[in-house]
């Protein structure tokens, strides 16, 4: 089962954090590969935030595309962060880690952020097609404050390889997925987790579903619903699509992926709403068994569970750091001096939603509204 | 010279030029006279011979000839009265001495057009291959690498919807405080949409139907949704209904059709006032899976008093619908117009929706639909359909298979993004092989929202006779020897309608459990899995490149 270690707090933490609760999760053999992505960026990245960062993996002929291409475009090149990696054993290391920062291009640094956004994503999207058939260029994540980093291996070993401990990378939410050994023939874009303007998420489990909501949300007529290297990028997708597009507030992700039963609904304050989404939104019902974790574009996480609940999820802390992790376990190795008799395991109608800045734990209850 | 043909009867047809040849035991017949009495097409009949018995009486061996007349039960070779098969001889024989044998050499359709009148009878495509659907399997099963559910422990929720469904980005929801509200004052046409089982027991008339099987029906899908919660819905089959269930609070399980006889519709639009409760939702036939492109047609002999008055036509006249709705010349007008003025009978409250028979031209009735925000679903009748009455010819050779019309017309929904919108109900087939639970899963998961059955749940719930061998199939004739499609009470009362209704609730529960059963181990419960297409595959490359589904062997 894939391991999942999210971790939110009001100060920077360095992603070393999230690959030793992930080590306390593992079990038996595990080298499939581990994906980070951080959120809130601090270190060098602190004074660019309102600069988008491109993550991602190239070879050398891949670079010179990528340069070509930013540069055709007027992207203006402010900063490039390189893990300081190291040669261990059982990793095959690419040519060149990076996280870019960009400048707009000239035109567009005035534009409205929807432009600015739109941008940022078909740039993505063309430097990854224009790199895909041979791996040349792989790009993760082209958004201001978002980091990725992905590739194949055990997580402690990976930490080792890019050099983390030693690193000043830090972040006040990151996302990292240990990936189950039972994925071979990996391909980095199927690696958790994932992410879309703004909105980022990790889930582990099989999307039962997976098929009829990919093709929901390929005919949306966004260009960015697409990939579906993992059945489990559509989770990102739904809540992009929920949020963003849809302008729906976050609970309703929740009605949305676990729609409850026409009789529940009727209970709830706002019904009427809910049964309309219930039947236009029916392809996006994940059907589980899948725990997912996530943030939005202000920096609130949450994790929810499938309506069986057939995967494990906890979230527990203290105030100003938050840990939402796959097992109990994860929490103790993360976790300080928390009260764990606060800890919350989240049940079938339960969104258990951590505010910015680790402010509180909130459980919204489905049910009730 | 004068033909020899008195003489050595040559132009008289064999038994062996016969479908089911009547196989008779003289030494178990005790000459009742059940089967002769109850054969539906006269086709035994009691008759005499001459025969020469050897005798010995006495302590030692003494052979006498003797000559005696014995009653036999004797199969006629006159084509109007050929055996059927169905078998009702054998069934209500005391001693087993009587039993009709499938002739796979007979010449039947070679002869069965006397007077230039083509071949007509009841039934279904006689093909006994399995379907499409039957070669199906559901292969992707979650196991080690994640839980599969428990059919019996988990919860499973299986329902469809019936109706239009709105895009999210055209709900009128808004956000208040936090909340979605609906936006009351936006003006936006929602419409109707009902949550329903998505098996639903399709378009059979009364009249068609006998009033004991109709009603058996009626009372066992009204007893699923009032006492097993089960939203079982029945369409009614084009010829109106009762107005005493017009009128019911049950209406509500039940959709009326409207064919292009418009039978019955005069009493139905004067009974609108008086309804207590919206239809479940109306059905436009345009086309019939077993015989596309021809109308429908009720024999005189069927048309009694009830019928009569159901349908507001005198006693005794052939009903005739014509093969299209004759008012009409386009498909605009046909649809459009239909599906605007059916819906405004009831106020907008209830799903229309058009119900046609398989054909490579679905999909341009589909992309017409796509665009009319009326109309609420598609039915799409495939070949494997049955019928009370129709030409042998069309039954048998028209018509195009219900899996791939579904497969193509969702896919044709998924590039445009609408596959939500409009809910494909696939009819035709499902059940062909008494299979039932295992075709629909597989239906939807090639795309169908909704399935519906006819024929299948004559055969479960009322014994129906009839089979892909030709077997009875003489429901156009009124002579149902199960009382299932005839008018004639002496007939129809063999059928207890208590007993009918029973069967279709346990027809009903036992689908619902197989169809966990198939769901679970694929884990899939909340919602049905329309277009989960990764979970079923065929062992025919053919099939698979052709349905979009895995190959396996
Ligand atoms: S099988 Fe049916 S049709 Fe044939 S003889 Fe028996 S009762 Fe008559
Ligand atoms: S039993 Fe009745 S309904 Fe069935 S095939 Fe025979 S005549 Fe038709």
């Amino acid at each position: 089962m894939c391991r999942l270690a999210a971790i939110t707090s009001s100060d920077y933490f360095s992603p070393v954090e999230n690959i030793l609760a992930l080590e306390t999760m593992k079990e038996g053999h595990d080298g499939s590969g581990m994906g980070l992505i951080l959120k809130g960026l601090g270190g060098e990245f602190e004074e660019l935030k309102e600069y988008p960062v491109l993550s991602g993996i190239c070879s050398k002929d891949g670079l010179k595309a990528l340069d070509d291409y930013m540069n055709k475009l007027g992207f203006q090149l402010k900063y490039t962060w390189t893990p300081k990696t190291k040669p261990v054993t059982g990793i095959e290391s690419r040519d060149y880690y990076f996280a870019r920062v960009y400048d707009y291009p000239d035109v567009y640094k005035d534009r409205p952020v929807e432009d600015q956004e739109a941008l940022l994503l078909n740039t993505r999207l063309a430097l990854r097609r224009l790199g895909e058939s041979d791996e040349s260029i792989i790009i993760f994540t082209f958004y201001p404050d978002i980091l990725a980093l992905k590739e194949v291996g055990d997580p402690m070993q990976l930490g080792e390889f890019f050099g983390l401990d030693k690193s000043s990378l830090k972040a006040k939410i990151i996302l990292a997925q240990g990936r189950q050994n039972t994925n071979y023939a990996i391909n980095l874009y199927a690696c958790h987790p994932f992410f879309i303007q703004g909105y980022g998420t990790m889930t582990n489990g099989e999307n039962t579903a997976f098929i009829p909501i990919r093709e929901f949300l390929s005919g949306r007529g966004f260009p960015g619903y697409i990939g579906y290297n993992s059945d489990s990028e559509v989770f990102c997708h739904i809540l992009h699509y929920a949020c963003k597009q849809l302008g729906y507030p976050l609970h309703y992700y929740k009605d949305i992926v676990t729609p409850l039963k026409a009789e529940e609904i009727d209970a709830r304050p706002d019904s009427e709403a809910v049964r309309f989404l219930k039947m236009s939104l029916r392809p996006l019902c994940i059907d589980g068994p899948n725990c997912v974790i996530g943030f939005t574009p202000d920096g609130t996480c949450f994790m929810l569970q499938d309506a069986k609940k057939l995967r494990p999820g906890v979230v527990g802390g203290v105030k100003g750091k938050y840990g939402l992790m796959s097992e109990e376990c994860g929490l103790d190795s993360a976790g300080s001096k928390r009260d764990r008799s606060t800890d919350v395991f989240p049940m079938k109608y339960d969104m258990v939603i951590v505010k910015p800045e680790a402010e509180e734990v909130t459980v919204w209850n489905q049910l009730s509204g | 010279m004068e033909p020899a043909e008195r003489l050595d009867k040559n132009h008289e047809l064999a038994v062996k030029d016969y479908p089911y040849i009547i196989r008779w035991r003289d030494d178990r017949c005790k000459r009742c006279g059940k089967c002769t009495a109850v054969c539906p097409m006269f086709s035994i009949e009691p008759s005499v011979i001459v025969q020469r018995e050897l005798h010995s009486e006495g302590p030692t061996p003494e052979p006498k000839t003797v000559r005696r007349v014995t009653t036999i039960i004797k199969q006629t070779t006159e084509i109007s009265k050929y055996c059927t098969g169905c078998g009702t001889c054998t069934l209500v024989c005391p001693n087993e001495a009587i039993e009709p044998e499938y002739n796979p050499q007979h010449k039947f359709t070679f002869h069965k057009n006397k007077g230039g009148h083509p071949y007509r009878r009841g039934g279904r495509r006689n093909d006994p291959t399995p379907s499409t659907l039957d070669t199906l399997r559901f292969s992707r099963i979650s196991m080690l690498t994640d839980p599969a559910l428990d059919a019996g422990r988990h919860e499973f929720r299986i329902r469809t919807y019936l109706g239009r469904i709105l895009p999210a980005e055209e709900l009128p929801v808004k956000v208040v405080k936090g909340k979605l509200e609906v936006d009351k004052k936006s003006g936006k046409f929602i419409p109707p949409v009902r949550e329903i089982y998505p098996v639903m027991i399709g378009s059979m008339s009364i009249g068609a139907l006998s009033p004991n099987m109709w009603e058996g029906l009626a009372m066992g899908v009204t007893y699923l949704n009032e006492v097993e919660g089960m939203p079982v819905v029945m369409c009614s089959g084009e010829g109106g209904m009762p107005q005493r269930l017009l009128k019911s609070r049950f209406m509500k399980y039940f959709i009326p059709q409207i064919a292009s006889g418009y039978f019955g519709w005069d009493e139905i639009v004067r009974t609108i006032p008086h309804m207590v409760e919206d239809p479940c939702a109306i059905e436009i036939k345009y086309g019939q899976g077993a015989k596309p492109g021809d109308g429908g047609l009720l024999m005189a002999h069927k048309v009694l008093k009830l019928i009569s008055e159901i349908r507001g036509v005198p006693m005794g006249v052939d009903l005739p619908s014509p093969p299209t709705h004759q008012t009409k010349y386009s498909i605009e007008e046909a649809v459009a117009k239909m599906i605007q003025s059916m819906s405004m009978a009831w106020g907008f409250r209830v799903p229309v929706y058009p119900k046609i028979s398989g054909s490579h031209t679905a999909k341009a009735v589909l992309n017409n639909l796509v665009r009319n925000p009326y109309a609420a679903a598609l039915s799409i009748d495939g070949d494997d359909g049955a019928t009370g009455a129709a030409y042998n010819v069309s039954m048998d050779s028209m018509g195009h298979p219900i899996a791939s019309n579904i497969r193509e017309c969702y896919l044709d929904l998924v590039a445009q993004g609408k596959q939500n919108e409009l809910p494909l109900i696939a009819a035709g087939g499902a059940g062909k092989k008494g299979n039932l639970a295992a075709n629909a899963a597989s239906l939807f998961m090639l795309g169908a929202s909704c399935v519906s059955i006819g024929k299948y749940i004559m055969q479960a719930a009322a014994q129906c006779f009839g089979d892909e061998y030709n077997r009875c199939n003489v429901c156009n004739l009124g002579k149902c020897p199960r009382g299932i499609t005839t008018q004639d009470p002496k007939l129809y009362r063999r059928l207890d309608p208590d007993k009918v209704a029973e069967r279709v609730v346990e027809v009903y529960k036992s689908l619902d459990v197989e169809l966990k059963k198939i769901f679970a181990p694929m884990g899939r419960s909340t919602e049905l899995p329309i277009g989960m297409s990764d979970g079923i595959s065929s062992v025919n490359p053919a099939v698979s490149e052709r349905l979009k589904i895995n190959f396996t062997c």
